[in-house]
């Protein structure tokens, strides 16, 4: 049973990720990768991770995704073919060749098979225990990943700021007169 | 409760991260290639996690995954910013037409 859904998340995953490299529409590549992290949401569940699979939701989901459909609905110039109102306005990608991006791509997954497949690890070994997670990653924000939890929220900080300052339109040179 | 064999994890993740190398090389529109490069730290992740199971007093995978996520989220924010600025620049926001360092 378990078999069944790790399949059927596997098949999801790498299926719209397989569309979002295929398709020309950005906006439809858009919608496929958000099938894709659902997908590997799944994954993180049944290996047994389940606060990174809810995390994964709402950050890349809920955040990021949304993040991206507005940066692709900012930056769309409208071509002046598709200005009637009636035909769909597609936003489309240019590719470059296919041959040696896809070259450079199968032969690294050729490598990682081959490495994979050969390879021995020990700690597969052992027996996978499968337990609810939010306590203990609590535990640890507190204990002995405090310092990387602090820095992470600088850094979020200082990624709000940044991204507000540089997205911001270039405003207009300041004038002595009127101190408002 | 049981598991799956956790090679099958790795190898989803090494095709998942092939499938967004060749995005981030072949889509010339910028905010595809920020897509695949989600999907790059997504499959890092699910490494992370696959070997992170076998840890389950500490979980480093699971925190180490944790934290590729929020800088994730912070790069995304970032990228998305440049890439507004980009287009109010040079109009188009097709890699390969920013040739220029400044117009």
């Amino acid at each position: 049973m378990v078999q069944l859904i790790f399949i059927l998340f596997a098949l999801l995953t790498l299926g719209s990720a397989l569309a979002v490299l295929l398709t020309r529409n950005v906006l439809y590549a858009a919608f496929f990768l958000l099938i894709t992290l659902l997908g590997v949401a799944g994954l993180f569940v049944l290996a047994g991770a389940d606060f990174l699979a809810v995390s994964q939701i709402m950050i890349y989901v809920g955040g990021v995704l949304v993040l991206i459909i507005f940066g692709v609905m900012l930056t769309h110039k409208q071509q002046p073919e598709q200005t009637a109102s009636t035909k769909p306005n597609y936003i489309l990608t240019r590719h470059r060749g296919w041959f040696w991006p896809l070259l450079v791509a199968v032969g690294l997954f050729a490598a990682l098979y081959s490495v994979l497949i050969r390879a021995n690890f020990v700690m597969f070994s052992r027996e996978a225990v499968w337990q609810p997670t939010p306590a203990i990653i609590g535990k640890q924000l507190m204990t002995e990943f405090s310092v990387p939890f602090e820095i992470a929220g600088v850094l979020l900080l200082v990624a709000l700021i940044g991204a507000a300052t540089i997205a911001a339109a270039s405003r207009p040179t300041p004038t002595n007169h009127g101190n408002r | 409760m049981e598991t799956v064999n956790p090679g099958y994890y790795l190898l989803i993740a090494a095709a998942l991260f092939s499938i967004g190398l060749a995005i981030v090389v072949i889509k010339r529109h910028a905010i595809m290639v920020l897509m695949g490069i989600e999907l790059m730290l997504n499959a890092v992740n699910l490494n992370l996690i696959a070997f992170s199971q076998y840890d389950p007093d500490r979980l480093q995978g699971q925190m180490l995954a944790l934290f590729v996520m929020i800088v994730a989220a912070a790069e995304t924010a970032i990228a998305l910013a440049i890439i507004l600025q980009l287009h109010r620049h040079f109009n188009t926001v097709q890699l390969d037409e920013i040739n220029d360092l400044k117009k």
